[in-house]
């Protein structure tokens, strides 16, 4: 988002936050949890409907969640990840945002 | 039996009196559980703001409105403030759409890609909602096979086995 100013202001309101500025190159993940209610099969449909993921990767995705415990499934802007995870939840998926670190 | 076909039509799926009777209850069931949208006079709420954005209380709310940051706090109930509202609609029309398609018997009832896409969010809320008070693990189903049968949890079992592979039905046929 872009704030434009006609108006004389004060130079120190003009400055960008540093540590914003460059936080805001590092992008963000959205991560699916296991739980032992989510099928398997729906957790696999609702990466492909939500992300357009072909099935093998959505598969991958809903395997790694279900071995390892949790699996990145997006990233992005953190606004970006937020949408998706808000989606994730419409579907009853266990996601989160986290910075990628 | 509840039984799910693709036809030219669109999505069947065949259900019983009982289980017409089942699943009817137990969307009405949801829908208290999820409560009744804000009147129009609350401001904040007509933007889908909430005012009170802290964790629920009931672990069943608490799973099917998650925090969406583990280790932050505030921007886990910021996050709230803003999409829990938008959510529990979702939730309460899904579960909405599943009362409408019921009638009185068992029926073959038919569903377009949306209408069945809502249905499995609807089943799956109701899942969530029933294995989270049953504290459902990955070997529910040995567990339920050992139960009493004037087990109270019994019947909530058998609802949350026959939820299960109605929506596993489900999925298959929309892959």
């Amino acid at each position: 988002m872009t704030a434009m100013s006609t108006a004389p202001a004060p130079v120190e309101l003009e400055r960008p936050d540093v540590d914003e500025d460059v936080s805001a190159d590092r992008p963000w993940l959205a991560i699916v949890w296991n739980d032992p209610i989510n099928l398997m099969s729906y957790v696999t449909y609702v990466f492909q409907a939500v992300f357009g993921y072909a099935k093998p990767k959505a598969e991958k995705l809903m395997l790694d969640v279900h071995h390892k415990g949790r699996a990145v499934v997006a990233n992005g802007t953190r606004e970006e990840m937020e949408r998706d995870v808000e989606i994730l939840h419409s579907y009853g998926l266990w996601a989160t945002v986290k910075r990628d670190d | 039996m509840s039984h799910v076909t693709k036809t030219r039509h669109g999505i069947k799926v065949r259900l019983e009196t009982e289980e017409v009777a089942l699943l009817r209850a137990l969307m009405e069931q949801m829908l208290a559980l999820i409560g009744e949208a804000p009147g129009a006079d609350d401001e904040l709420a007509s933007l889908g703001i909430a005012e009170n954005a802290t964790t629920p209380d009931d672990p069943v709310l608490a799973r099917l409105f998650p925090d969406a940051y583990r280790d932050d706090g505030e921007a886990a109930e910021e996050f709230r403030r803003y999409t829990e509202m938008g959510l529990r609609d979702g939730k309460r029309e899904a579960a909405a759409a599943v009362l409408g398609a019921l009638g009185d018997r068992g029926a073959d009832i038919v569903l377009d890609e949306k209408q069945a896409q809502a249905w499995l969010r609807a089943l799956n809320d109701v899942r969530l909602a029933l294995g989270t008070r049953l504290d459902i693990t990955e070997e529910w189903y040995e567990e339920a096979e050992t139960l009493d049968a004037g087990d109270p949890r019994a019947p909530m079992f058998a609802a949350y086995d026959w939820l299960t592979m109605l929506q596993e039905s489900l999925v298959r046929v929309l892959w």
